[in-house]
Formats: structure tokens, sequence, C-alpha cells
């Protein structure tokens, strides 16, 4: 892609931290490192998939660029303008960006009040934010957004439980459509879906993305709809980015030992084909986060590290256009 | 199907139901399928297709206000329904076994990993003395793939991480060298690296000790690669059946078509749209009077609303139950029996 300098960055964020602290007993401190030092950017327009394992941080990268978690460092910008810096110790009231950011959970039933009604889910966001002038108005705008994401308008006045989860699904997305927003974190939207019902919800996202212009960050375990919805993809191993490109070119070429074993891992639906295919396995288990190996973090399982790789965190650098790896035997290999 | 090979699972015309204060459900509605020694098929289906009720029934252990209202289920020429809890018992865990979705759920907090495989062994056997039943126990492990096994057997399952659980939980269900194990959604909780290595596991045990598994999942990608012959259920019906290869590479009944253009794969080229199945799954409570899957299926004509569908057969043991085999000519090898 030669446009890829041209292109404007609706967000960017920069060595983003996110530590938990957790009890250790004694009075002492441990800290869980969920996000460490992650650097990326999202273009306007385009659907930036994150996948991993459980655990790997991808959830809390996705809530702490939208500071619903206050970053430890780093630099977030959005739009040209910095909202979060721990340097220059900028922290920016996010009222304003809320109307420019929004998220879709995972777990619709969890996600919704179940004492409100559908109606009221959808217009507390219009009514924040003061976006109507009076009732009608209101009620039209309610109307509209559930007829967007296909409800009825008589649902708005029904509660969450009366919907089926691909319904409730579909009433989460409209609370984030309501205050029309430009980008929206999509956090396993549709993990939850039966597999009928899935395939309804992405086609969904993506005319909405397509209508309103709209910015996604896709995150999910499933790398095969993450690879149908995305434009470029970002995979994250125990809370650091190893690998990032053009999903195409991520999916069909990955250099990161890392992806190459995920991606080994993910069955397809074609006997002959999957059958055939080499499995790369690896050892052991994932390790903690509150006591992440040193050096690239994925040494300890990595069937190629050497000295260097226990020493040094690796940092991404770019070895086609647009396709990022964090490894040093890359480098040194100078692929 | 080979007449010669005798089969190890009959189950004919099965059918469940809740009985619920809002009415009957018809969880498991007239299936029928049989399993030979050392196959392992998979049942696919959606959430509440009536696929682990099915499994539940088979190892009998369907709760209330589940019943058993018709059908048979014949293992090794014996009939499992006429069984009373005592017989049952000593069938469960030895000759039939279970793993299900779950691992934390299903293993006991408050025994150790080694107490609860030992006991898998000796409750059925009372003349297997304490050190044969450890030993065979960490032989086991150490097949499943956990590694320090001696050590792992006096650890509690707290100690373990989740995919080490649902190893020691296929170990528990192997232990006792069972004849059919039923592998219940077995890799769904897991992460895809994990669901590949216990996949491995349960390929390479099958092989080992001979046993036969039906797999139940809702992940195509995961039958493709394991199963010998795949059922595929909607809303308590088996609306497909054949050989692994015919269910993928010619489907005959619409909704396995649709569930095939509907799932992203890996391997996909460029950017295709996805073919979505339209509408939801159907109310239990109030079936359609037709074929099920008719309200939501692109192909549905008249028939399909007023009448259940037969089952066609294309050859191979490939059914499928749909109306529209029987309108194009189709040949009506099928016995015209209702599905």
């Amino acid at each position: 892609m030669a446009d890829v300098n041209e292109r404007k960055k609706l967000l960017e964020i920069e060595n983003l931290k996110k530590y938990f602290a957790v009890k250790a007993g004694f009075g002492r401190k441990q800290y869980v490192q969920a996000v460490e030092s992650v650097s990326c950017h999202i273009f306007e327009g385009e659907t930036l998939g994150l996948v991993g394992e459980s655990g790997c941080g991808k959830t809390t990268l996705g809530r702490t660029i939208i500071r619903l978690y206050e970053p430890t460092s780093g630099r977030i910008v959005f739009d040209g303008e910095p909202i979060y810096d721990s340097e220059k110790k900028v922290a920016v009231p996010m009222l304003p960006y809320r109307r420019k950011m929004q998220i879709i959970f995972q777990d619709p039933s969890a996600s919704l009040d179940p004492r409100m009604t559908v109606g009221e889910i959808v217009g507390e966001a219009l009514d924040i934010h003061g976006l109507y002038k009076g009732k009608t108005e209101r009620r039209e705008r309610i109307n509209e957004l559930l007829d967007e994401v296909g409800l009825n308008t008589e649902h708005s006045n029904r509660f969450p439980h009366e919907f089926s989860g691909g319904q409730q699904q579909r009433i989460g997305i409209a609370r984030a459509l309501a205050v029309e927003p430009q980008f929206i974190v999509c956090d396993e939207p549709i993990s939850a879906l039966d597999v009928s019902i899935q395939s309804q919800v992405i086609n969904m996202l993506e005319d909405l993305q397509e209508q309103k212009h709209l910015t996604y960050l896709f995150i999910a375990h499933d790398i095969s709809v993450v690879r149908h919805i995305s434009n470029r993809i970002g995979v994250m191993y125990l809370g650091s980015m190893v690998e990032m490109g053009e999903s195409y070119e991520l999916c069909n070429h990955p250099v990161h030992p890392y992806t190459k074993t995920l991606l080994s891992a993910v069955p397809i639906p074609d006997p002959v084909k999957t059958r055939s295919r080499q499995r790369q396995l690896l050892e052991g288990e994932i390790p903690s986060p509150i006591n992440p190996p040193s050096g690239c973090r994925f040494h300890t399982r990595c069937p190629y590290a050497t000295e260097r790789c226990k020493q040094e965190f690796p940092k991404l650098r770019e070895y086609g256009p647009g396709h990022y790896a964090a490894c040093h035997l890359l480098e040194e290999k100078g692929v | 199907m080979n007449e010669s090979k005798k089969n190890l699972l009959e189950v004919k015309d099965l059918k469940v139901s809740f009985f619920t204060p809002a009415g009957e459900v018809k969880a498991v509605d007239g299936i029928s399928y049989t399993l030979g020694y050392n196959e392992v098929m998979g049942i696919v289906g959606e959430s509440g297709s009536g696929k682990s009720v099915e499994a539940y029934a088979v190892i009998g252990l369907l709760q209330n206000p589940g019943k058993v209202v018709g059908g048979s289920i014949t293992f090794e020429g014996e009939d499992l329904l006429s069984y009373d809890e005592e017989q049952m018992r000593g069938v469960r865990g030895k000759d039939i076994s279970m793993i299900f979705q779950n691992p934390m759920t299903c293993l006991n907090p408050v025994y150790t990993i080694g107490n609860q495989l030992t006991e898998a062994l000796t409750c059925h056997d009372t003349s297997i003395s304490k050190e044969e039943a450890w030993n065979r126990a960490v032989h086991m492990l150490q097949l499943v793939g956990i590694n320090n096994a001696e050590k792992r057997m006096t650890q509690y399952p707290h100690e373990f991480s989740g995919g080490m659980r649902q190893r020691a939980m296929i170990a528990m269900a192997l232990i006792g060298e069972p004849k059919l194990l039923i592998a219940d959604e077995p890799t769904t909780a897991l992460d895809v690296t994990i669901q590949a290595q216990i996949l491995d596991v349960m390929k390479d045990i099958q092989k080992r000790v001979n046993t036969s598994i039906i797999f139940i999942t809702h992940n195509l990608g995961v039958v493709a690669e394991v199963c010998d012959k795949v059922s595929v259920m909607y809303a308590g019906k088996i609306v497909e059946q054949g050989d692994v290869n015919d269910i993928f590479y010619d489907p005959q009944h619409p909704y396995t078509k649709a569930l095939l253009a509907s799932m992203p794969r890996l391997d996909e080229g460029e950017h295709e749209r996805l073919i979505p199945i339209e509408g939801t799954p159907i109310d239990l409570l109030d079936p359609p009077q037709g074929c099920n899957f008719g309200p939501r299926c692109k192909e549905c004509r008249k028939i399909c609303l007023s009448k259940k569908p037969p089952y066609a057969e294309t050859g191979n043991g490939h059914i499928s139950a749909c109306w529209l085999h029987f309108m194009e000519g189709a040949k009506q090898a099928g016995s015209g029996e209702e599905a």
C-alpha cells in the first residue's frame, strides 16, 4: 500500500502501559503488567483487529485506549489531540471525547441495565450529551437508532431480558451509536452469540461502518472472525504487541514465531486441508503477567530463543510495507 | 453402513422432553444414529439444538424435568434405557464416560487430582490395589501430556491451568478405558493453542485405546479436524448426517449449507461478504407444523411449512431431511418415514 503514510491517523498510542496493583500480603504490592509498552495507530475508517489468547491484555488495551482504565504511562492521541500523556502530565476530561469514542461490550446481558427499558438505555447517552431539543426529537432519534440496528420501534418499551442474545447485542450497538461516535471499540462483540447469529452481527457492523465512516478496534479471540472483518491485525502476547500488519499479509505470511503457532492452531472447516496442515505446538503454559519473563516475553516458549531474547525487550520494527514485528531473530536475519 | 461391522451404539428414534410449567419442550425429537467401534462422530448444532441433551440421555444423566419419552438406546446389544440407576452406575465411567465443557465445575475442588483419578478406577473395580491405581493414574496423566505427573497427582484443581484441568478431565474419563467417550464441547472454553493441544491428545488417545467418541461442538473447524462422520442438529432433529467429507464438500441440507456459508474462514481469499442465516432459532415450546428450519430457510416452499420432511439418502449413508430432495426428481432412496 503506497498511501499508508498519507492516510489520516485517527488514533495513535505510544508506549502505553497499564499495570494493576494486587496485594501480595504483608502490606506489599505487586503489579499485574497487563499492557506493556504498546505502540500502534489506527487509520480513519479502518478496522484494526486485536487477537491473542485470554489474558494477553487485548481487552485491557481496548479499555485503556478510551480511558475506561486510567493508563499507567504512555501517550494517547485522538484525532490530533493528546488525551493522555504521562510525560507532559496531560489527562483531559473525557466527557467530550465520550461522544467520539464508544465501546461495545462482550456480554450483552451483563452490560445492559436490567431495570431500564431499551428506550431508556439508548436514550441515556442522548440525555447526557444533550443531543435533542424536545421529547419528540428524543423519541424519534431512539426509534431511528433501533431501526438502524434492525430492531422494531415497539421494542423501546421492553426490558433487556425479553430479548435474545443477538438482539441484546444490537441494543448495545444502538447505545454506542447514539452519540454518533467516530471510533468504536468492539470488545468481543460476537463471542457470546450463536454461530448463525454471529454472521448477522458481523455484517451489520460492516454496513454501519460504511454508512457512518466509523473506525473500529475489533477485539476477539476468534482469529477467523478478526481476519474477516479487519483491514489490519495486531497480535498480542502477554501484554505486548508482537506483530502487526495488513490482515491478508499477516495471516498468509506471518513472521513472528508466536503468530505462526497461533495461526497454525486455528482449525479450518475443510477436512482435507485442516488434516494436512503442519501444526506447531507450544510447550508449557503462559507465564504470569505479575512476574513476566525478562526480555522478550515469549522467550520461555519460543523454540528459537537466544541469549539476547532473555535480556532485551524487542521493539516493533517494520519488515514489509506496514508489516511490523517485535523479534530479535528477524532483526538479526535482516528479513 | 457396513453390515458386517457390529455397532457399538445404536440410537433409534430417541425423544427427550422437558416438562416445564410453560409446557412440554421437545428438546430431542426423534433422532437416530449408529456409532461403530473406533469411530468418531461429531454432533454439530447451535445452543438449544438438543445436542447436549441427547448425550446426557445416552449416559443417563438427564436431570428433572427432562425425560426420555420414546425410542431406544442400545449399547453393545444392551438396552440402556431399561437399566436402573444402580446398573447405570456400573456402565458410567467404565464403558461410557464423558468430558464436560467446563472442567472447573466438574472437578471436585477439595480432593486432589490423584484422589479423583484413582477413584474413577477403584469404584468400578475393587480388586485394584491402591498402588496400581495410582500408577495407572500417573501413566494416564503422562499420556494426556501433563509434565511432572507424580507431583501433579498430589495437587488440587485450583493449582491447574484451564488447559491442564481439561486434560485432567480427559485423563479421568479415559482411565477406565471406556468403549465410548462423549465429549461435550471439550474445547469451547479454551484458547485455540490449548484447543489444538487437547485435540491432538484426543486423537492420539483414541488410536491407542480404541475408543469411540461422540464429539459435541458448534465449531465446524474442530469437526473437520477430528470426526469421521457428522450429524447436524437443528431444533431437536438431525437434519443431515453423513461422512465428514460428504458433509463439508457436498452438503445437502439448506441449514448445513447456510452454516458453512455464514462462517468466516481463515483460508478465505480477499474480502467476501458473509451470508448470514436470517431470523432466530425456533421456540421449542411452540414448534412449527412443518420443517423446523422452514421459517429461516431461503429455499422454503409451501410444503415445508405444512409437513415435516422425510429423510432422503444420497448414497454412502448420507441422509438429509429436506423436501427439496423430493422435488427436483432426486432419487428417493429414503424410507419415507417422517424425520
